[in-house]
């Protein structure tokens, strides 16, 4: 059946990009129970555009369709109150090896959690898909819809308000 | 080289974004200056910190396993498109394709005005994006010959593309945008000095007439004709686009 072996395909091309889905999707939402609704939605989504899907490269894909996702779901969010940072620390992750490298890497991804957190969204998102996805100009371009030379002038902007905001030398202008 | 170019190229050079060319010059300029240098350590630092696995929120248990059966149910999960059943009925036996038209069939009749005002609110958001982004135009022309054929095979239909300038609305050119989930015509107007945006894409929902909503200061009307949906949208007065509208809509 037509629809059973399309299915089966599809999870086997864009269910491994969960993990990317659900990180963008907690990073723009803030919580754990949005970024999950967020990203089934996603994934109904994407089923349903599969059969358009020509690519070569599943994760931009996906990952765009989650990017959209979220500005729906922040659109219907943003004026009922439910934009709060909860700041909660999970040591899960942490994996060096002896006790005290443990303990300064957990503070300082906390204090890098939070800047990145305290980022306007536009410059948010353009850090997470290129410093934790990795992704090419192009693909970011596609994914945040903006021109590719956008792409490294926000780039670059994102980085020195985040450097700003990890020396502690916060001002209230974003810097040219 | 100097140091005001290698800033500005900085970036591209720690994304090994920079073609063979400029990847050489950066490489020989950062050796010779400690400041450009350093700026390149901090990039590669803070892409050593940002990219680690411990900033990186992983989905908990459970997720995969939810996601597969609710997919396999073909079950929406939002509040939003809920009559999973009716279709369901209806197209059980057909095709994947068959199923899609069915979801979408039953997304027109049922939960109409919450999803307009959904894309209402996408297509204001849109709006001002291509206004603050300065990308309004990817093909800019005054010419509806020039901006039709500009569309061929960038997108899977061909919009109707009008030309109201000796009434006071003035073709400005067209681009891509994505919208509704999906790759959609933006064709821009002017008059005087507001813009306008008319999203324009197929979709199967029946004729319907003009609607308007007012979001953030901006007017956006709506209508449904042979199968195309057509979303206005300005700063301009709502007569005028009215205007505006019933123009698009009376145009073949």
């Amino acid at each position: 059946m037509l629809r059973t072996t399309e299915l089966v395909r599809f999870e086997k091309i864009v269910l491994p990009h969960l993990g990317a889905a659900f990180n963008l999707a907690r990073w723009i939402t803030g919580n754990d129970h949005d970024a999950e609704d967020v990203v089934q939605e996603s994934y109904v989504r994407a089923l349903k555009f599969f059969g358009g899907f020509r690519g070569e490269n599943s994760r931009p894909w996906l990952l765009s369709i989650v990017r959209n996702t979220c500005l729906t779901w922040l659109q219907q969010n943003r004026f009922s109150g439910s934009t709060e940072l909860d700041v909660e620390i999970d040591g899960r992750e942490e994996e060096s090896e002896n006790p005290e490298s443990i303990l300064l890497a957990a503070a300082q991804s906390q204090m890098v959690r939070k800047a990145i957190e305290e980022l306007p969204p536009e410059f948010r998102e353009v850090i997470i898909l290129r410093e934790m996805e990795d992704l090419s100009y192009k693909e970011i371009a596609n994914i945040a819809s903006i021109p590719v030379g956008t792409v490294m002038s926000r780039l670059s902007r994102a980085r020195s308000r985040l450097q700003e905001l990890l020396s502690g030398a916060r001002t209230s202008g974003v810097g040219a | 080289m100097n140091c005001r170019e290698a800033q500005e190229l900085i970036h591209g050079f720690a994304d090994h974004e920079l073609d063979l060319f400029w990847n050489l010059e950066m490489e020989r300029h950062i050796l010779d200056c400690p400041s450009c240098s350093g700026t390149h350590e901090r990039l590669r630092a803070m892409h050593a910190v940002v990219g680690g696995n411990s900033l990186y929120f992983h989905p908990p248990a459970g997720l995969e396993d939810r996601l597969r059966a609710n997919l396999r149910k073909g079950r929406r999960v939002d509040k939003v498109w809920t009559n999973a059943h009716s279709w369901r009925v209806t197209g059980m036996a057909a095709t994947l394709a068959l199923c899609i038209v069915g979801t979408w069939q039953v997304a027109g009749t049922r939960q109409g005005s919450s999803r307009a005002e959904t894309i209402g609110q996408e297509v204001v958001a849109s709006h001002v994006r291509s206004l603050m982004a300065s990308h309004l135009t990817d093909v800019f022309s005054s010419d509806r010959h020039t901006v039709k054929p500009w569309f061929n095979g960038r997108l899977d239909f061909s919009p109707v593309v009008a030309d109201f300038a000796d009434r006071g609305f003035v073709l400005d050119g067209g681009r891509l945008d994505y919208l509704d989930n999906r790759a959609v015509a933006a064709l821009v107007y002017h008059r005087s000095q507001h813009v306008i945006n008319l999203f324009t894409w197929p979709t199967m929902r029946p004729n319907r007439d003009i609607r308007t909503f007012d979001r953030q200061g901006y007017h956006v009307f709506n209508w449904t004709k042979y199968h195309v949906a057509y979303w206005a949208v300005s700063d301009l007065n709502p007569e005028e686009m009215r205007n505006f509208a019933e123009m698009m809509r009376k145009t073949e």
